[in-house]
C-alpha cells in the first residue's frame, strides 16, 4: 500500500496539478465569498467558518475528480488491477493520498483565509486545522469511492459534485460548527458531539468504501 | 504430465445483453505457445481479459495453474499482460514506473534496470513516458509485462504498430521467454507472426471458438480458406495478402 | 419475480389500490372532522405522513436490493432497486410539495429548515443523483453496480445526516415544527383515516413497483431478442 501512496505522491510532485488546482480554486472561492459579504459588517466574521468550508469542499471535489482521471491515461487503472493487490488496498491508498494533497493545500489556504477575514492569530487555529483534518478525511473517503464511479460516466464533471455533496452534509455541518467554536476561542469540549460525529463518519465510510470499491472498478 | 496452465470450460461473457464470448473451451499446458486468430470484434480481447482475471465470466469455469481462480490475486502474480495500452503512468519515467510495479509484484527492483537495458531503453530511462514515441513506450510496456517473470504471458496484438526494431526486440524477448518455459497466448491479425512463434492456434469468430489445431500441420493459406468456410463470409483482405486474417 | 407472484400482483393490486385510494380520499375530505384550530389545510397531513413514510421505505428497499444485487449479481435485484428509486423520487417530491402547501397557510413560511424536512430534501438530492447516475451510464452491468454503490452508501448516510441536521437545528431558535406528533390524534375518526391512507399509499407503492418492474423486464427481453436477431443476421449475412 505504501508503494501506491508513494506513486501518487511522486506523480503529484512531478506535475503539481492537484495542488495547483486545489490552491487556486480555494483561493478563488474565498475571494468570491469575500465579495458576497460586506467587509465591514459583523456578518463577515460570523460567516467565516462557512466560507472556509465552502472553499475547501468545492476545491476538494475538483481535486478528487482529477485523482482518477490520471489513472485513465494509458489505462493505468487496468495495470493496477492486474497486480496481485487487494482492491480495497487500492482504495485506501488513493483515499490517503487524496487526503494528504488536500491537507497540504490547507497549509496555504488557512493563512489566506485568516488574512482575508481578518481573524486574530490564536491557538484556536489549531482547532480549525484539526476540524479540517477530520472533515477532509471524510470528504476523501466518500469522494475517492465516487470519483472512481464518476470518472467512467458521461457527465463526468457534474456527476461527482452531484453525488458527493448531499452525502457529505454531516461533516460539512460538523466542520463549520467546530471551526466556529475554535475561532471564537471557546473550549472544544462543548462541541465534542460534533467531533464524534466526524470521527464516526470517517470510520464508517472508510470501511464501506474499502468493502465496496471493487464493484466500482471492476467490470 | 505437464501442468495445465489454462483450463477454460464453456467460458462466456456478456456485456449489457451483448454476448462477447460464448462457450469457449480451451486447454493450454505449460510451455505451450498458442496463437488466437480472428477478425475484429471476435472476442479475442475479451478472452484475454477473462484469462488475466480482469473480467469475471458470466458463465463457465476457469482454472489457472491448476487452481480455481478465486479472487484472482494468486493467479495475477504469475500472469503478465501486454496490451495496446501501456499501463504506464505518463508523468513518471520508465524506470520509476518499473520500480513501482516491481514493488507491487514484490519483485527485486534491480530487475527494472536490467530489463530497461534488455529492451534498449537505457538512454530514455529517465525521461517521462509522455515524451516517448509509441515504439519506445511499447518496449517499456513489454518490460513491465515481464518484470515479475510471469509463468503465463498474455499478449493482445503485440506487434501492431511497432517499428521493425521494436518488433524484433519483442520477438527476441518472446523467444527467450519461451526458452525459459513461459506459456504464451497471443492474439494477432498477422498470421505469419503467429506461425513463427506458436505451435498451436485457435480461431475465434463472433465469440465462438471455431477451430483449434497444431500449426505445423497446416499453412496460412489453408487456415484462411478454412476460416472462410467456417464463417461463410468473404474476408476483404484475402486478395491483398493470403498471410493476413 | 416468478409467474404466480406476478399474476397475483396484477390481478389483486390495481383494484385494491384503487379501492384504498378512493376510500382514503373520501375519508380525508368528507369523513374526518377538521382538527381543532387547524383549518382545512391540515387534511394534507393524512396524505403527507404516509407518503413521507413510504419515501423512506422506498429508499430502504433501494438499499437492500442494491446490497443483494452486489452480493448475488442477479439482475432482478437491480431492477427492484431502480424501480423503487423512481417511485421513491416521486413520493419524495410529493412530500416536499405537500409539506410546503401545508406550511404556508399554517405557519406563514414556505420552508423551515427543521430536521425532518431538511433530511428529506437531502434524500431527494440523493434520489436525483441516483437517477442521474443511471441515466448517465446507460443500462449496463457497470451502471447497475455504480447505482448500487450509491444506494448502499446513501442508506448508511441517511441516519448520520438526520442526526447532524437535528443537532444543527436545535441550537438555533427557529420555527420548530412538531408535525405529526403534536396533535394527539384524539378522535378515532382521525386514526382510522390515517390508517386507511397508510394502506392506500403502501398499495400504491407496490402497484407502481410491479408495473415498473414489468416494464423493465419487458424492455430487457426486447433488447435481448434484438441482439439475437442482429447476431443471426450478421452470421447468415453477406455470403462471399
Amino acid at each position: 500500500m505504501l508503494a501506491l501512496i508513494r506513486k501518487d505522491l511522486q506523480i503529484e510532485l512531478r506535475t503539481k496539478e492537484a495542488l495547483a488546482s486545489l490552491l487556486l480554486l480555494a483561493l478563488l472561492m474565498l475571494v468570491v465569498l469575500s465579495f458576497a459579504f460586506d467587509p465591514t459588517s459583523a456578518l463577515r466574521s460570523e460567516s467565516a467558518p462557512g466560507a472556509l468550508w465552502v472553499a475547501v469542499t468545492f476545491a476538494g471535489v475538483s481535486a478528487l475528480n482529477r485523482s482518477f482521471v490520471a489513472e485513465r491515461e494509458n489505462d493505468c487503472l487496468q495495470g493496477l488491477l492486474l497486480c496481485p493487490v487487494d482492491r480495497g488496498t487500492i482504495y485506501l491508498a488513493k483515499t490517503i493520498a487524496n487526503f494528504l494533497f488536500m491537507m497540504a493545500a490547507q497549509l496555504v489556504t488557512v493563512p489566506i483565509f485568516v488574512f482575508f477575514f481578518n481573524l486574530p492569530l490564536s491557538w484556536g487555529l489549531v482547532g480549525v486545522v484539526a476540524s479540517l483534518g477530520l472533515g477532509v478525511f471524510g470528504l476523501s473517503a466518500v469522494g475517492t469511492l465516487f470519483a472512481a464511479v464518476s470518472v467512467r460516466t458521461r457527465a463526468r464533471e457534474i456527476m461527482l459534485p452531484l453525488l458527493l455533496l448531499p452525502l457529505i452534509v454531516p461533516v460539512f455541518i460538523a466542520g463549520v460548527k467546530v471551526t466556529a467554536r475554535a475561532l471564537a476561542d471557546k473550549p472544544l469540549a462543548d462541541v465534542a458531539h460534533w467531533l464524534h460525529l466526524m470521527i464516526g463518519f470517517d470510520v464508517v465510510f472508510l470501511v464501506v468504501g474499502w468493502l465496496v470499491f471493487e464493484y466500482a472498478v471492476e467490470e | 504430465m505437464t501442468a495445465r496452465v489454462i483450463e477454460a470450460r464453456d467460458l462466456g461473457r456478456t456485456f449489457a445483453g451483448v454476448t462477447a464470448l460464448d462457450g469457449v473451451t480451451l486447454e493450454v499446458r505449460a510451455g505451450e505457445s498458442v496463437a488466437v486468430f480472428g477478425p475484429n470484434g471476435a472476442g479475442k480481447t475479451t478472452l484475454l481479459r477473462l484469462l488475466a482475471t480482469l473480467l469475471r465470466p458470466s458463465h463457465g469455469t476457469l482454472r489457472l495453474f491448476d487452481q480455481s481462480v478465486g479472487d484472482g490475486a494468486e493467479a495475477r502474480r504469475r500472469i503478465g499482460f501486454l496490451s495496446h495500452q501501456s499501463f504506464l503512468y505518463p508523468d513518471l519515467t520508465p524506470l520509476e514506473n518499473l520500480e513501482f510495479y516491481a514493488e507491487m509484484y514484490r519483485t527485486d527492483a534491480q530487475r527494472a534496470h536490467q530489463l530497461l537495458d534488455d529492451v534498449g531503453l537505457t538512454g530514455w530511462a529517465h525521461r517521462p513516458v509522455r515524451t516517448l514515441s509509441r515504439g519506445l513506450e511499447q518496449r517499456a510496456a513489454l518490460a513491465r509485462a515481464v518484470l515479475h517473470d510471469p509463468d503465463l504471458l498474455l499478449l493482445d496484438e503485440p506487434f501492431t504498430g511497432l517499428d521493425t526494431a521494436a518488433a524484433s526486440t519483442l520477438m527476441r524477448m518472446l523467444r527467450e521467454a519461451q526458452a525459459r518455459g513461459t506459456t504464451l497466448l497471443m492474439t494477432t491479425h498477422d498470421m505469419t507472426r503467429g506461425f513463427d512463434l506458436c505451435e498451436r492456434a485457435v480461431i475465434l469468430t463472433n465469440g465462438r471458438l471455431v477451430w483449434s489445431g497444431v500449426l505445423a500441420e497446416t499453412s496460412p493459406d489453408a487456415l484462411v480458406h478454412l476460416y472462410e468456410a467456417r464463417t461463410q463470409r468473404g474476408s476483404p483482405t484475402v486478395g491483398a495478402s493470403a498471410a493476413r486474417l | 419475480m416468478n409467474e404466480s407472484v406476478r399474476k397475483w400482483a396484477d390481478t389483486f393490486l390495481p383494484p385494491a389500490a384503487l379501492c384504498a385510494m378512493s376510500a382514503a380520499i373520501y375519508l380525508v375530505f368528507e369523513y374526518v372532522p377538521t382538527a381543532q384550530g387547524e383549518g382545512v389545510v391540515q387534511r394534507i397531513f393524512y396524505f403527507h405522513v404516509p407518503i413521507a413514510t413510504m419515501t423512506y421505505v422506498a429508499f430502504g428497499v433501494v438499499a437492500v436490493a442494491s446490497a443483494m444485487f452486489l452480493w448475488r449479481g442477479t439482475l432482478g435485484w437491480d431492477r427492484i432497486a431502480h424501480a423503487s428509486a423512481e417511485i421513491g423520487m416521486l413520493f419524495c417530491s410529493l412530500v416536499l410539495i405537500t409539506g410546503m402547501m401545508w406550511a404556508r397557510p399554517r405557519w406563514n413560511t414556505w420552508w423551515t429548515w427543521d430536521a425532518r424536512l431538511t433530511t428529506t430534501l437531502i434524500l431527494w438530492l440523493i434520489y436525483a443523483g441516483y437517477l442521474m447516475l443511471r441515466g448517465s451510464v446507460g443500462p449496463t452491468d457497470q451502471g447497475a453496480r455504480y447505482a448500487a454503490i450509491l444506494g448502499i452508501v446513501g442508506a448508511v448516510d441517511i441516519p448520520i445526516i438526520n442526526r447532524s441536521v437535528y443537532w444543527w437545528r436545535t441550537i438555533h431558535p427557529a420555527v420548530i415544527v412538531g408535525r405529526e406528533g403534536t396533535s394527539g390524534l384524539t378522535d378515532p375518526r382521525m386514526q382510522v383515516t390515517l390508517a386507511v391512507c397508510f394502506v392506500a399509499m403502501i398499495l400504491l407503492y407496490l402497484w407502481l413497483l410491479v408495473v415498473r418492474l414489468d416494464g423493465m423486464r419487458l424492455r430487457d427481453r426486447v433488447e435481448e431478442l434484438r441482439q439475437r436477431a442482429l447476431r443471426e443476421a450478421s452470421a447468415l449475412g453477406t455470403a462471399a
